[in-house]
């Protein structure tokens, strides 16, 4: 299977490990990243904003350029994620936010949200399938107890995302399971980290994240796995808890398959 | 040729604020026929209809067209009045220009066009009507009520007590239902077991009342006053009319494990069971997927135990047919699954339950003997928060867009309860609204929050999470704008309530109409409440729709006088719209026959004559007017046209579209 991949801004520098294992797992997987040409940032937030087409712009040229060599959009980051899926439904949905961003890009066929926005662990859900994945773990993660850490924009809104139940997912322990390790479920796993209310307000970052490292702690994790840079640096940071580390999804799938 | 008058009403301003009445009339006055044209104010007003009545007089009406509200709310007013006025009730007809006109469109000029040619395809109808004569058909004197809980146990004893026979068909052991697991009822705090057990055993002694428990309607057959039903009596494995209901089986039956309904699996029963002490009928119940001698033959400790000789693990499903005259639904309803509802933790935690598990938490009869405990380790809860509207008033797809309407008052309910057994608890309700209209309701809510000091908190619960055996609650407090972490020892989710599964089926069995929530639709919403629009079929209790247990009885004890109405009538008049065969154009092809909802087509031979001075036999179809519901089904299925309906005959269907399309 041959994907359009969007890497997006953090993974070209400080969550490089999200990126790379992702790559080198996909190899073995017998999946072909292909990094979208010259490629923008996703718009961050503000393409989220109801009234301005104008941020949301970005998006739409990666899922054009998805759409133009007909392959689905793969995404890691859950933020990028998050925005490529959601300026994708404004698209197929917002007949006046449609009309305007293509009257703004000008394209010989107008774009109305034909590409299928995917991310790395719905890939490894419904296309590798986790059977086949842990049908290919060499080095299984045998008694691991892993806390999988969604986040927020990974589920939510939940209609638009069709991820996962927003309430109680489970493709993330699924995939623990394949990798050989022992998911752990702990309450706040679907709970905000506190997002950018790092820069503006940061005791209350500090609370959210170490609630959650505190609950994954308490039900007995010995790690805690993310897909989102902005949570990584959160519980990093924010989490007060020094000796619970917290990994990408990919550096212990890289690890699984021996490619770490 | 015909002479017709035309009334156009106003409908007060709901037609005449966006249809030019006047214009209406003038124009529809040029049709050809049309003698006499008028618009008046209120046509359904005495005044109205004797306006109606004079013109018939005076300008020997032979038809009369009446463009008004739905023919559903007004029709059978308006051949009343014709009738009243010497004229056959068949030769009037209603264009509706309030539901299907003005009602739906702004444009007045417009909404005035469409009036006109709705009112034409009347005149152009009416045209073609011809005088109908309604037949008569006897009325059985007995009614079904289905469902057994405090609903069709009030309808059941109403109609029994006015000397007509009922039958209750319940699908579980015992006839009770929901209020039977109920602990108090508001807003008299009056335990429910002591107003509810009389009357069910009223029911088991009235002699015009049969209960037929753990048994399911499988069939109706028939129409108004002649119904036909098939009741399966499921098989108990116990001799009803030999077990003495004494308990001993349940006491010695070796399978111990099985989930108990009654208390919402909240403990375990036996295999062979009586749900509760005051069943009726008390008679054991043996559960065919628990029971150890059902599945594999071993152990038959019941069989050996039970001095009557009662256990009979041979018994088979029982099918009985009886016929009816009418039919009330009272099928009730369950709490919704809180599948959807994960960020409550009802998986999670058996600390968090439904209000109804707590009911039997704090039944004296319950699993705990009625002292409050917490499920998980048995101890006694210090705080508790109540959730109000888990599923009710719910848009996001998750829940119902309804509000189930009882649980303002069961949660204030619970809370002072709670307050009052338990002076040392702290009890939080967390509320999008308060509603609590009704008598006595809202001062006791207030007596909730005053004198016993429970804590309402405007906002809703985002999360709850177990932690060391404890519930950490999250919510806003929308009035102070804040954010809440609450310790509790217990969370109770107040669960929105949607009509029993088994409502769908019963609806499609008696072609009554639903709501897209499943509840049962009343033929009018304020005037005929008590009433499906399938004749015959009356509602009873939360199948139409959420309702506490004084409202509940309220409209049990209205489907019953609606019933008892119907029952003392020796005969019905009959629709006279019905099918009719041309036996000259009918090929025998029996193609309507099998359409027949109704089963009012036969086939029998008959001699034609042929042009050759000749005689042949043909196969041709008869309809039976008697049990011919109109329904219209047979005459679009019949490939030679040979079927037409009384009253609605394919001349006057096409002659009301041609009037249409002029």
């Amino acid at each position: 299977m041959v994907y359009s991949y969007f890497p997006g801004c953090t993974l070209k520098n400080k969550a490089s490990d999200l990126d790379l294992y992702a790559r080198k797992s996909a190899e073995v997987l017998g999946i072909t990243m292909e990094e979208i040409e010259e490629w923008q940032c996703c718009g961050g937030v503000y393409p989220l904003g109801a009234n301005e087409t104008a941020p949301k712009l970005a998006s739409v040229r990666a899922l054009v350029a998805a759409k133009e060599k007909g392959q689905d959009l793969l995404t890691l980051c859950s933020a990028c994620h998050h925005v490529l899926k959601r300026v994708n439904n404004d698209m197929a949905e917002n007949e006046n936010i449609r009309t305007k961003a293509n009257n703004y890009m000008q394209l010989e066929v107008p774009y109305a949200g034909e590409t299928k926005v995917v991310h790395y662990l719905e890939m490894l859900r419904d296309v590798v399938g986790f059977d086949q994945l842990k049908a290919k773990v060499v080095n299984p993660l045998k008694g691991t107890k892993i806390a999988a850490y969604y986040g927020c924009l990974l589920l939510r809104p939940s209609k638009v995302l069709g991820f996962d139940n927003p309430e109680n997912p489970k493709i993330m322990e699924d995939f623990i399971k394949a990798i050989g390790a022992e998911p752990v479920i702990y309450p706040y796993r679907n709970e905000c980290c506190g997002g950018y209310m790092a820069m503006e307000n940061k005791e209350l970052a500090k609370k959210k994240s170490s609630t959650v490292l505190q609950s994954a702690k308490e039900n007995g994790a010995e790690c805690v796995i993310t897909a989102c840079p902005l949570c990584m640096y959160n519980l990093k940071v924010n989490g007060g808890v020094d000796d619970l580390p917290v990994y990408y999804f990919t550096e212990l799938l890289a690890q699984a398959l021996g490619v770490k | 040729m015909q002479r017709i008058g035309v009334f156009v009403c106003w409908c007060g301003s709901n037609i005449a604020a966006t249809v030019d009445v006047q214009q209406v009339a003038d124009e529809l006055a040029k049709e050809p026929g049309v003698v006499y044209s008028t618009n008046y104010q209120y046509m359904c007003s005495q005044s109205g209809q004797q306006m109606i009545q004079e013109a018939i007089k005076e300008h020997h009406l032979t038809g009369i067209v009446i463009c008004s509200c739905s023919p559903r709310m007004h029709e059978a007013t308006f051949r009343k009045t014709a009738a009243a006025a010497g004229l056959n009730s068949y030769m009037v007809e209603i264009a509706n220009i309030r539901e299907q006109c003005s009602w739906i469109h702004k444009n007045k000029e417009e909404a005035t066009e469409k009036a006109i040619i709705l009112g034409r395809a009347a005149i152009a109808k009416v045209h073609l009507n011809a005088p109908l004569t309604a037949g008569e058909s006897p009325v059985v004197k007995r009614a079904l009520v289905i469902g057994g809980g405090i609903a069709g146990i009030q309808t059941a004893l109403d109609i029994a007590d006015a000397g007509f026979e009922v039958d209750i068909v319940e699908k579980k052991p015992t006839i009770g239902g929901k209020m039977a697991q109920i602990d108090k009822t508001f807003p008299t705090l009056d335990c429910a077991a002591c107003i509810l057990t009389p009357k069910m055993v009223d029911v088991a002694q009235n002699e015009k009342i049969h209960i037929y428990s753990y048994s399911e309607v499988e069939s109706v057959k028939g129409f108004v006053g002649n119904f036909t039903a098939t009741i399966k009596k499921k098989a108990r494995y116990v001799k009803e009319d030999v077990c003495t209901g004494c308990g001993l089986c349940t006491e010695k039956c070796p399978m111990k494990k099985v989930p108990n309904e009654f208390n919402q699996m909240l403990d375990n029963r036996t295999a062979i069971y009586i749900p509760f002490a005051q069943a009726v009928p008390k008679v054991a119940t043996i559960d065919p997927n628990a029971c150890m001698m059902l599945k594999n033959g071993k152990c038959g400790v019941c069989s050996k135990v039970c001095t009557a000789g009662a256990i009979d693990y041979t018994q088979k499903d029982e099918y009985i047919e009886q016929q009816y005259g009418a039919i009330v639904v009272a099928t009730g309803f369950n709490t919704i699954k809180l599948d959807n509802f994960d960020e409550f933790a009802y998986s999670q935690s058996p600390d968090v339950v439904t209000s109804l598990e707590f009911e039997r938490l704090m039944n004296a009869a319950g699993p705990t003997g009625g002292t409050l405990l917490r499920p998980s380790d048995h101890t006694h809860p210090h705080t508790l928060v109540f959730v109000q509207c888990v599923g009710s008033r719910d848009i996001s797809g998750c829940g119902k867009p309804y509000c189930s309407k009882i649980c303002c008052m069961y949660t204030a309910k619970h809370a002072m309860l709670c307050r009052e057994k338990y002076p040392d608890t702290e009890v939080y309700v967390f509320y999008i609204d308060v509603r609590t209209p009704g008598k006595n309701f809202d001062e006791f809510y207030r007596r909730a929050v005053e004198e016993y000091g429970v804590h309402y908190i405007k906002g809703m619960v985002g999360k709850v999470a177990p932690k060391d055996g404890k519930l950490m609650v999250q919510a806003s407090d929308l009035l102070a704008n804040d954010q809440l972490l609450i310790e509790a020892d217990m969370v109770v989710l107040a669960t929105a309530i949607e009509p029993d599964e088994s409502a769908r089926s019963i609806a499609t069995m008696l072609t009554a109409s639903m709501d897209t929530n499943d509840f049962f639709t009343e033929a009018h919403p304020k005037l005929r409440p008590v009433e499906s629009p399938t004749a015959g079929i009356f509602l009873s209790g939360v199948c139409q729709g959420p309702k506490d247990i004084p409202e509940t009885v309220s409209q049990a004890s209205a489907a019953a006088a609606k019933v008892i109405g119907l029952l003392v009538k020796d005969k019905l008049t009959c629709n006279p719209c019905v099918a009719e065969s041309n036996e000259l154009m009918c090929n025998g092809c029996s193609a309507c026959e099998k359409v027949c909802p109704y089963g009012a087509i036969t086939y029998s031979d008959k001699e034609f004559r042929t042009p050759y001075r000749t005689t042949i036999m043909r196969r041709v179809a008869s309809v039976n007017p008697a049990v011919c519901q109109g329904c219209g089904a047979c005459t679009v299925a019949c490939p030679s046209g040979a079927m037409d309906l009384k009253g609605f005959s394919t001349r006057q269907i096409m002659a009301e579209v041609d009037a249409i399309c002029k």
